[in-house]
């Protein structure tokens, strides 16, 4: 919302800097987005230097621009579209030379009976250029336009930076005193204010002055709501007003006004409503905005004698104004000359002829006021706020009556709204205001009253205050307080709907109370309470310990879109439902994932050009669908890679690619850093696999403790074609985070041996097929304890050891914990275990 | 012959005085103290020495010999240095070359910033509470006091689960977890619930244009502290300590009055921009303040739904994103770099 600073002086003494009030204001919850300089004195800052606040517009020299009166208009010798001025600017006389169209009317006429006030600016003023498109600054010259020289200007809006209007210059009321300087008479700032949902009482000037005037500690001028004189006939028996919803309208004012003249309203109105964003129509809209804006009570105003002719074409003889809801199908034609197809639940205001308007949003074109209108029926009304925010919103008709309806008005404003109205329109368009008001009112809300005591305040904010102190910042919100003892009870201004019942009330009032008080003088302390209970979060933990595990063995972390494409995940051979929702942004994010694997490859597939080598893994949820319930959000950890083994250096140009091994010893190391034991590697279960992900001969499952907890391997050929991979395989894993924490860790450890080990090499000839963990699982178990470690070191394949054969050669270590052992023991225990090979695996000792 | 032994020593000396290797010093040594030497030659004809002779010279050879062997390793440890200098000098690499790549992971900047941020709150006491992403309509709104007709529960904002009638939603804040730990910590001990200090991590949702500065997903860590004696002046220290932790010891903070439908009185906690230490920078705009997390004191009708009687308890919470606040600290311009994962943004973390 926009609010210039001079409107909210008619309600309160400002005597703060624009700056300073502007702060106060934010840290009150009106936070000031920017503030736009209209003439008055604009802070100076250094480039760079910090500001609070965005700061912008155009200062008016008080000596260079003032007030001045022209006395005469005449022609310009040698141009038929320019006249020259006879000007007087409180102390000098001066000729003006412009081309505004809005002066040829008085060109020619004589001497003026009345002088025109124009905001003239003379030589070396620092303008905005009227003929450049935006705002260009210049500064004013002399200059011979068509012979005749000219060094001075009468003003338009555009150059004094007050809107981009630079159709004529601008004539100044009557009350504008010459040689005034102009930043004295109509000099401005104007605050963008973000209004907070719980704020919606401040959507005005009123509403904002009353906050000004609680920060500041100032009076609030109130407006009177007596001070327009009535006339004419009563309108009880002429207006009716039925409600057939009082949920959807709580409340429905209308005034008549007669024998309205329309006109321009005063310059100094249309000046304000400009600054606020409003585009001046006639005093008759115009009234109706300047008294929204003033008091936050959105109005419509209906040409009186269309109603009463429509009313006559139906054979009533009086106006009968009803509020419903759509039917369905029904069509409105609204006053931007739109036919809009109606929602059922859409309110409409209609009269026995039909509709009229849409509640609170857009009136309809008929019975709009316009050039001729002369009788004026206003309307005041209090509409439900989420009714009228889902209309705005499906009819795209966003406007200042909707933004203030959607947000909540109070039905006590109906009223005030419709007299403020009325006297704003008899004021600038004369007109009689008819003696009574035809108003419906079939639920009037209750204002809360709340009871808060110098405990409740203590209790919730840490600060001791007394019970006066309390009602003395209360009361500079309208609240009406009584003091008793240490409490305080609060009745609620009747135009806010923020504040609730019992304990929620309190802490409504309690907040108001922080805010007047002011946040930053509540003291800052440390918890006293009571420590909780020590529960941690294992999950957290682990998941915390895995990551770091995980990429001190060189891999990256990715985080993920959760949500993605079916035919995304599909493309591992995935099947069965997804969780979907209903309302994606696009079709590429329908659904929420249910494999893991699928996101770390599409990391893969998305780096695939970006680097030779690609190492990621995530850890996080996959959802599954469950019927009639929350889905199920089992974690998951996947890893995938992709490229060389070793990064390229500029000595050594190894190029071989990652493959099933490296994946193996990734699983084996992270494994060993989550001090698992007892792992086993099978080959993959096909049937426990996610769908087609692997391929068949280059995949194993894990299991620990004889549990599965995952699986890898190198992605399917089939798989793998559908992604962008590239040339090089293509290895990834899936494991099952419950499965991982629910194997036992085993935290102790073997003690440093303290005698030297010996150390042997054997080399055994298997058969091809024999998978390598039968012999060392042999070379172990056989081994016993005197043998700490057995590596292979190396695998071969060579004619001479024969057709399906390969020789296997492992790096023996044998080692006693007590004694250094002898070169006859360690060859005993080898024996042993080249006997049991050779039997039970048909092996043979290589030479 | 002691002229002749005086004669050795000098020969001797002035030979070693020229070698400058470690092979002329063996050399030299067998050629002046070996078997063969004339020095030997002395000690070998003492026998032929006259017997009254026979003391001086034998004393005066053993001198020499001594004095040869002196000075043999003052010389060896000389000619040991200058070849060790000399291979110091010669024995150069081109620093320049670059390094051998490593193959080294990382982890993912978000998760970064979260850690850290849990890190500070857990030092705080304040526990990781985790839960659910999908979430119902209650614990995500209704439990929350956000009312009916509220536009965060309209489709246009929030993600709903198809089939649920917009009973489920994808989490739009993690504070459905603090109902959930309220009623765990309630059911506890129904009678006197105990006391909550808890940060609550994790991705949340809402239905936007996915743009440079707006995304569908993001991480944010919010804070709960109930208990029978937390007041709004605990929770302006329990922040202003946190943001010196998280931002520097000389971070400043501001507390603006706002509005959440979870928490009343509601405030925005700013802190000093810690980029241009409040002077003015293009992050901080040139207000000097930062925008970082909302907070106030818990709502009594979210106490209530917690299992919580509001007026014996009250409580304060308050929730962060954790993306901007990595992009504040490493100057990301695009939140998108986020999710996309792209390796030349990950690998710089």
């Amino acid at each position: 919302m926009k609010i210039p600073v001079s409107w909210l002086k008619d309600y309160v003494n400002i005597n703060i800097s624009i700056e300073k009030l502007a702060s106060m204001l934010t840290l009150a919850g009106l936070e000031v987005e920017e503030i736009r300089y209209v003439g008055w004195e604009m802070p100076k800052y250094e480039d760079g230097e910090s500001h609070e606040f965005k700061t912008y517009g155009l200062e008016w020299d008080r000596e260079k621009l003032v007030v001045a009166e022209i006395s005469e208009v005449k022609a310009h010798p040698n141009a038929d579209k320019l006249v020259l001025c006879d000007l007087f600017d409180g102390k000098e006389h001066w000729t003006a030379l412009t081309g505004a169209p809005n002066l040829l009317p008085y060109k020619g006429k004589g001497k003026l009976e009345k002088p025109l006030k124009v905001a003239y600016a003379k030589k070396d003023s620092v303008l905005y250029d009227g003929h450049k498109d935006g705002q260009v600054l210049m500064k004013l010259k002399c200059a011979k336009v068509r012979g005749i020289e000219s060094c001075s200007m009468v003003c338009s809006e555009k150059e004094l930076g007050i809107s981009d209007d630079h159709e004529g210059i601008i004539i100044l009321d009557d009350d504008a005193q010459t040689g005034m300087p102009l930043a004295d008479y109509m000099g401005d700032a104007v605050l963008s204010i973000d209004i907070l949902p719980n704020n919606a009482r401040n959507v005005n000037v009123l509403g904002v002055a009353r906050e000004i005037a609680a920060l500041t500690n100032q009076p609030l001028k109130r407006i009177d709501k007596k001070l327009y004189e009535t006339s004419g006939e009563a309108i009880a028996d002429k207006v009716e007003i039925e409600i057939a919803n009082p949920e959807l309208n709580q409340r429905f004012v209308l005034g008549l006004i007669r024998d309205v003249k329309i006109a321009p309203s005063p310059y100094i109105v249309q000046r304000r409503l400009r600054l606020a964003g409003i585009r001046p129509i006639n005093n008759l809209v115009d009234a109706t905005n300047y008294a929204m804006f003033e008091i936050g009570e959105p109005l419509h105003a209906f040409d009186y004698d269309v109603l009463v002719e429509r009313a006559a074409s139906t054979g009533s003889a009086s106006v009968k104004i009803s509020t419903r809801t759509a039917e369905k199908g029904e069509m409105l034609t609204t006053l931007d000359g739109e036919k809009r197809k109606l929602q059922e639940s859409n309110v409409l205001v209609c009269d026995t002829a039909g509709s009229l308007s849409i509640a609170g949003v857009m009136g309809g074109l008929e019975s709009e006021v316009t050039d001729t209108t002369t009788n004026v029926l206003l309307e005041g009304a209090a509409w439900q706020f989420i009714n009228i925010r889902r209309t705005a919103n499906h009819h795209n008709l966003p406007s200042e009556a909707s933004y203030r309806f959607s947000r909540g008005v109070h039905p006590s404003l109906s009223e005030d709204g419709v007299k403020r109205g009325l006297y704003w329109m008899q004021k600038w368009a004369n007109g009689k205001i008819a003696p009574d008001l035809v108003d419906n009112y079939p639920l009037p809300p209750t204002d809360p009253t709340v009871t808060v005591s110098e405990a409740d305040v203590e209790r919730l904010l840490g600060i001791k205050i007394s019970a006066a102190q309390i009602s003395k910042l209360l009361t500079r919100l309208e609240f009406k307080c009584q003091v008793e003892g240490t409490s305080v009870t609060a009745v609620t201004p009747s135009f806010r709907l923020d504040i609730g019942e019992g304990i929620v009330g309190q802490a409504d009032v309690i907040e108001e109370i922080a805010r007047i008080y002011g946040y930053d003088k509540i003291p800052e302390t440390r918890l006293a309470d009571q420590l909780p209970p020590q529960r941690g979060n294992p999950s957290y933990d682990w998941a915390e310990n895995a990551k770091n595990l995980l990429s001190t063995l060189g891999l990256q972390e990715t985080v993920n879109y959760r949500m993605t494409s079916p035919a995304a995940q599909e493309r591992l051979g995935l099947q069965g439902e997804f969780v979907k929702v209903a309302n994606p942004i696009s079709p590429e994010k329908s659904v929420l994932r249910r494999s893991l694997m699928g996101s770390v490859l599409e990391n893969i597939e998305a780096n695939a050009r970006v680097r030779e080598t690609l190492a990621f893994f995530e850890i996080g949820p996959v959802f599954v669908p469950k019927d009639g319930d929350l889905p199920d959000e089992p974690h998951k950890l996947a890893i995938a890679m992709r490229g060389r083994r070793q990064p390229p250096a500029w000595d050594s140009a190894t190029k071989e690619q990652l493959d099933f091994y490296d994946m193996k010893g990734v699983a084996d190391a992270f494994l060993a850093g989550l001090q698992l034991k007892n792992i086993a590697y099978t080959p993959a279960d096909s049937s426990l696999m996610p769908g087609a992900a692997f391929h068949p001969g280059k995949s194993a499952q894990v299991s620990v403790n004889g549990v599965v907890v995952g699986a890898f391997g190198e992605i399917h050929p089939v798989a793998a074609e559908k992604f962008a991979f590239g040339d090089a395989p293509v290895l990834a894993a899936e494991f099952d985070v419950a499965a991982l924490r629910a194997a036992k860790p085993a935290y102790e450890i073997e003690p440093v041996p303290a005698f030297p080990p010996m150390l042997e090499d054997i080399a055994i000839i298997v058969d091809e097929d024999l998978p390598a963990e039968k012999v060392d699982f042999l070379i172990r178990q056989t081994g016993g304890k005197m043998l700490s470690e057995a590596r292979l070191f190396d695998v071969y394949r060579d004619e001479k050891l024969g057709e399906g054969k390969k020789s296997l050669a492992y790096a023996l270590t044998y080692q006693a914990p007590d004694r250094t052992l002898t070169d006859k023991e360690a060859a005993k225990i080898r024996n042993k275990i080249v006997r049991r090979l050779e039997h039970e695996l048909g092996a043979e000792l290589r030479g | 012959m002691l002229e002749k032994l005086n004669e050795i020593q000098a020969a001797a000396l002035d030979a070693l005085e020229s070698i400058t290797d470690e092979e002329a010093l063996q050399a030299w040594k067998s050629a002046h103290t070996g078997r063969s030497s004339d020095l030997m030659g002395v000690f070998k004809g003492i026998g032929k020495v006259a017997k009254e002779d026979r003391g001086k010279v034998g004393k005066r050879a053993n001198e020499v010999k001594v004095a040869l062997e002196a000075a043999l390793t003052a010389r060896k440890s000389e000619v040991k240095d200058a070849a060790l200098a000399r291979s110091l000098e010669e024995d150069h690499l081109d620093v320049t070359l670059p390094g051998r790549p490593f193959r080294h992971g990382g982890i993912h900047p978000a998760t970064q910033t979260l850690c850290r941020t849990l890190k500070i709150l857990g030092d705080m006491g304040f526990q990781v509470y985790t839960s659910r992403e999908v979430e119902s309509d209650a614990y995500n709104f209704e439990h929350l006091n956000f009312p009916p007709g509220h536009p965060a529960r309209e489709m246009q904002d929030s993600f709903y689960i198809e089939g649920s009638d917009t009973a489920q939603v994808m989490r739009t804040h993690t504070s459905p977890g603090q109902i959930r730990a309220m009623r765990e910590y309630a059911a506890s001990n129904p009678e006197n619930p105990p006391p909550i200090r808890i940060s609550l991590p994790g991705m949340c949702y809402r239905s936007e244009q996915i743009t440079h500065r707006s995304e569908i997903q993001f991480n944010q860590v919010e804070g709960l502290a109930v208990g029978e004696n937390i007041t709004f002046s605990d929770l302006k220290g329990t922040l202003s300590d946190f943001a010196r932790r998280m931002f520097g010891q000389h971070a400043r903070t501001r507390f603006r009055a706002q509005h959440f439908p979870f928490t009343e009185p509601s405030a925005e906690m700013d802190v000093e921009c810690f980029l241009c230490g409040g002077e003015g920078c293009n992050v901080c705009k040139k207000a000097g303040w930062l925008e970082i997390l909302g907070c106030g004191m818990v709502h009594p009708n979210v106490l209530t739904a917690g299992g919580y009687d509001p007026s014996r308890y009250t409580g304060f919470a308050f929730g962060m994103g954790t993306e901007r606040q990595a992009m504040l600290r490493h100057n990301i311009k695009d939140i998108r770099y986020f999710w996309g994962n792209d390796s030349r943004f990950l690998e710089q973390f």
